[in-house]
């Protein structure tokens, strides 16, 4: 019980980076929802539901382009394909593998929560990743009303400022772990260079760099590495 | 939409019954993702001033790599960045 409620405060703690990330993004949705002309129910079912921060922005951009639902829709799944892998890696994370909580753990899944939870010491218990995931989603959705109800409130130049809060957390995650192994280290500093070339010369279609990002360099990293250790056991 | 990728690993993907690489490839996909989630992002994170975003990534760099953590790293880097856009 008392291991329990360790992992809950834990959770939670470690979802205040993640709030203070999302409540800046989900406000400037918010705000552009209304500016969209969509209403305030809307809005917040887009949040509740969808859920995903670049995808709903996109979905706005579309809508206001007069784009049909169905090409919405699936410009979101491709979008999202990235946290396919995500949960997959995740899952094999998990301890106590609950069947009645996974419908929920998954809906919780983000770049974000997936990072942190995936970066965690120990096995991953539900008592931890649900606080954390509910932290993380009920700022989004507290953002999202705030920036329609009230719009801007913060002054410019500390809400630019926070645009760099998420990143800092990825990067505070990877850097006591890429200063351990050097596998860390290099495999996501390849992911980052080949994201940045991809990106950069536009390759793909959006949504897809990540995912075939993350592919090449996790397989890199399965076979290298693999064959690495075989040798020092050896 | 969203949904359906979150959810159908977790239904689908059992450890117990894996081949070793295909495990191996799950492992890695963590820093496989977080390296590209940084980059190139980060740079157009504060669009009006990349630079205030490399100064307030390099403080979170740099105090993550001597003291870990990730709550003074985050808030820190927010402070940063804003004392860079408000000298500018």
């Amino acid at each position: 019980m008392r291991e329990k409620y360790f992992d809950i405060k834990e959770g939670l703690v470690t979802g205040f980076p993640i709030v203070i990330g999302y409540v800046p993004i989900a406000m400037a949705f918010g705000i552009l929802a209304k500016a969209t002309g969509i209403t305030m129910m809307d809005s917040f079912l887009f949040s509740a539901l969808v859920y995903a921060g670049a995808s709903q922005f996109m979905a706005l951009n579309l809508l206001n382009a007069g784009v049909g639902i169905g090409e919405i829709i699936v410009a979101t799944l491709l979008m999202n394909f990235r946290h396919f892998l995500m949960s997959a890696s995740l899952s094999t994370k998990m301890r106590n593998r609950e069947k009645k909580w996974i419908p929920l753990i998954a809906f919780g899944v983000t770049d974000e929560t997936f990072s942190v939870a995936s970066f965690k010491k120990q096995m991953i218990d539900k008592e931890f990743i649900l606080p954390l995931q509910a932290v993380a989603y009920f700022s989004w959705i507290g953002g999202t009303f705030l920036g329609y109800i009230v719009g801007e409130i913060l002054p410019s130049d500390i809400k630019s400022s926070m645009g760099i809060a998420l990143y800092a957390m990825f990067v505070a995650i990877l850097i006591p772990e890429a200063k351990k192994s050097s596998r860390v280290a290099l495999l996501a500093g390849l992911s980052g260079m080949m994201n940045f070339l991809l990106n950069y010369f536009k390759v793909l279609p959006q949504g897809w760099t990540l995912v075939l990002v993350i592919i090449i360099v996790a397989a890199f990293g399965a076979f290298v590495f693999d064959r690495e250790e075989v040798k020092t056991i050896e | 939409m969203t949904y359906i990728p979150r959810l159908f690993p977790f239904v689908v993907v059992y450890r117990e019954k894996m081949p070793a690489r295909l495990s191996k490839f799950l492992q890695f996909i963590p820093c496989a993702a977080l390296g590209a989630l940084i980059i190139p992002g980060v740079f157009s994170s504060i669009p009006e001033m990349p630079q205030a975003a490399i100064f307030g990534i390099g403080f979170a760099f740099i105090y993550a790599w001597y003291k870990g953590g990730i709550i003074v790293p985050v808030l820190g880097s927010i402070l940063v960045a804003y004392g860079v856009l408000l000298v500018n």
